[in-house]
């Protein structure tokens, strides 16, 4: 039961929005965030919850690639996943090799550990 | 997709913008906007796209496109929009000096040595990075010492890890961003060291690049020396009392890589070689709000001309030296500045150094100190309230000729100080 008399519990994070870098302020009651202050647009609101219950990261890294103009394919988590789950998803990014020529876009490991995010490449690579 | 090579370069342009960077593909952008015709674009790498394409990390764009790129997509997208608007692009190619009446000097794999004739010339070469040298760290000349930005571009592109167990001198955002990066590429960071008692890299980033993966951050605190034979093998790092390290609290720790994270400077050969005139603290051209340097059909922008902590600015910035720089090629230029702009308590220096009361700018500014509540002042005539200000996170004022109705001097002083 959540009661008008219970005093919020106060986490502060600092919001990874966007370059701002906002200090924001969660109240949670029972495990339930009421409140998020500090922050000054709706990412930075959505951010503090989410980080307070869940925290979630985009994962950028890069992949191997065979005839490409580079030897590394940069990639990206179309969303952002559970940050517990950078390590195994990079391991898993490290067993493949792609050929190129590649586009911006295409998907490089679709449901990436059943997280139903795809990893996609984040430029074009074409042939050298 | 990231490269052309025009087989015939024209031999005579209204725009040559010298760096295919972010600030360079500005420039060519807005001097296609304001009319100019004939505009080209020289990169000395086979690719345009500079520093972005190895910053593969999220986080760009965020004001110029209104979503969250990587550096790539920001490059990719960026560089679609120049060659749609039939910019020329020579990659490969360098130039090695302006004339006196803005005639290039191209350098091109492809073409050879050309002299192409320009009615303006925009300088958009970026930075270089900081070096062991600039801060003279002792000890023994070992490989596995080099710059985050270099191991940046070996990991991100080439495929090269550059250690086994690293340690990082230096909190700014590359630096932090490299922290992040080696260890999702299987590399332990063992910490970053700071000599300033504050971070110099943006606040997100130690969040998401050190908290996230238990990486420590060491202030006041700097590496005093670099020990092994052929490869690096320990650095000393010792806590400072200003800049005076006490040795007596020293500790050796073992390390094969070294990533400096100290710093970029404008890269200025070609305007040191135009002896234009100088801002001794950004170390960059002096420029006007037209983003014109000293010498006449001469702008500058981005990198070059002072560092600036997102992409998102070089682009707002070079876009208008573009602008300008066409408008110049057309002989259309505004009036020139009447007010130069002082930094005062608590600012190293503003971009442009000169306003004009005649129309809206923006001008960028970096804080020396840290500090919660402060006021910033244009001499009389506005103040602003700014929550806090870092030293890493460049700070920017709209200047409206509102302001300035009243105002008849010919300098305003720029103060950034704890309100009262």
């Amino acid at each position: 039961m959540t009661t008008a008399t219970q005093q919020p519990e106060t986490t502060h994070y600092l919001c990874i929005g966007c370059p701002m870098g906002c200090r924001l302020e969660v109240d949670d009651i029972e495990g339930e965030v009421v409140e998020v202050r500090g922050n000054s647009c709706r990412r930075g609101d959505a951010y503090g919850r989410q980080e307070h219950v869940a925290p979630k990261r985009m994962v950028t890294t890069t992949v191997r690639v065979e005839n490409g103009r580079w030897a590394r394919l940069p990639v990206k988590t179309r969303d952002a996943i559970p940050k517990e789950l950078m390590g195994a998803l990079c391991d898993a990014l490290h067993t493949l090799t792609l050929q190129a020529p590649i586009s911006m876009g295409d998907v490089v490991l679709g449901n990436a550990l059943d997280t139903g995010v795809d990893v996609v490449a984040s430029r074009d690579m074409p042939v050298e | 997709m990231l490269i052309t090579n025009p087989k015939h370069l024209k031999p005579d342009y209204d725009v040559v913008v010298v760096g295919g960077g972010p600030a360079g593909m500005g420039a060519a952008i807005g001097a296609k906007e304001s009319g100019a015709e004939r505009v080209l674009v020289v990169d000395r790498e086979k690719e345009a796209g500079g520093v972005l394409l190895q910053c593969i990390h999220p986080g760009f764009g965020l004001h110029h496109f209104k979503e969250e790129l990587t550096g790539p997509e920001y490059a990719q997208r960026y560089l679609e929009q120049v060659l749609d608007q039939d910019i020329d692009l020579a990659t490969d190619s360098y130039v090695l000096d302006l004339d006196r009446d803005n005639r290039v000097k191209l350098m091109s794999g492809q073409a050879g040595v050309n002299v192409l004739s320009s009615k303006a010339v925009v300088l958009a070469m970026g930075a270089r990075e900081r070096t062991r040298g600039a801060i003279r760290t002792p000890g023994t000349r070992v490989s596995g010492v080099l710059t985050a930005g270099l191991a940046q571009r070996f990991v991100n592109m080439m495929g090269l890890l550059p250690g086994n167990r690293a340690v990082i001198l230096g909190s700014g955002d590359i630096g932090l961003i490299m922290a992040r990066r080696l260890t999702l590429e299987g590399v332990e960071v063992v910490g970053v060291y700071e000599i300033m008692p504050h971070a110099n890299g943006l606040n997100r980033n130690i969040v998401q690049c050190l908290h996230d993966f238990d990486i420590p951050l060491h202030l006041s605190t700097t590496v005093v020396d670099i020990h092994g034979g052929d490869r690096l093998e320990a650095v000393t790092v010792a806590p400072v009392d200003g800049f005076t390290p006490d040795m007596s609290r020293s500790q050796r720790i073992p390390c094969d890589t070294l990533l400096l994270s100290i710093g970029l400077i404008p890269d200025n050969e070609l305007a040191r070689q135009l002896n234009l005139r100088f801002d001794p603290v950004t170390s960059g051209p002096l420029v006007a709000s037209t983003m014109e340097t000293s010498k006449d059909g001469v702008f500058a922008c981005g990198n070059t001309v002072h560092i600036h902590d997102l992409v998102d600015f070089v682009s707002q910035e070079s876009e208008l030296a573009g602008r300008n720089a066409g408008l110049y090629a057309r002989g259309q230029q505004p009036p020139p500045d009447n007010i130069r702009l002082i930094p005062g308590e608590n600012v190293a220096y503003c971009v442009p150094q000169t306003i004009s009361s005649d129309r809206d700018h923006t001008v960028y500014m970096r804080v020396r100190q840290p500090m919660e509540n402060c006021l910033l002042r244009l001499g009389d005539v506005y103040e602003k309230k700014i929550r806090f200000v870092l030293p890493a996170e460049m700070v920017n004022i709209k200047v409206r000729p509102k302001f300035l109705q009243q105002f008849h001097g010919d300098s305003l002083r720029v103060d950034i100080a704890p309100q009262q």
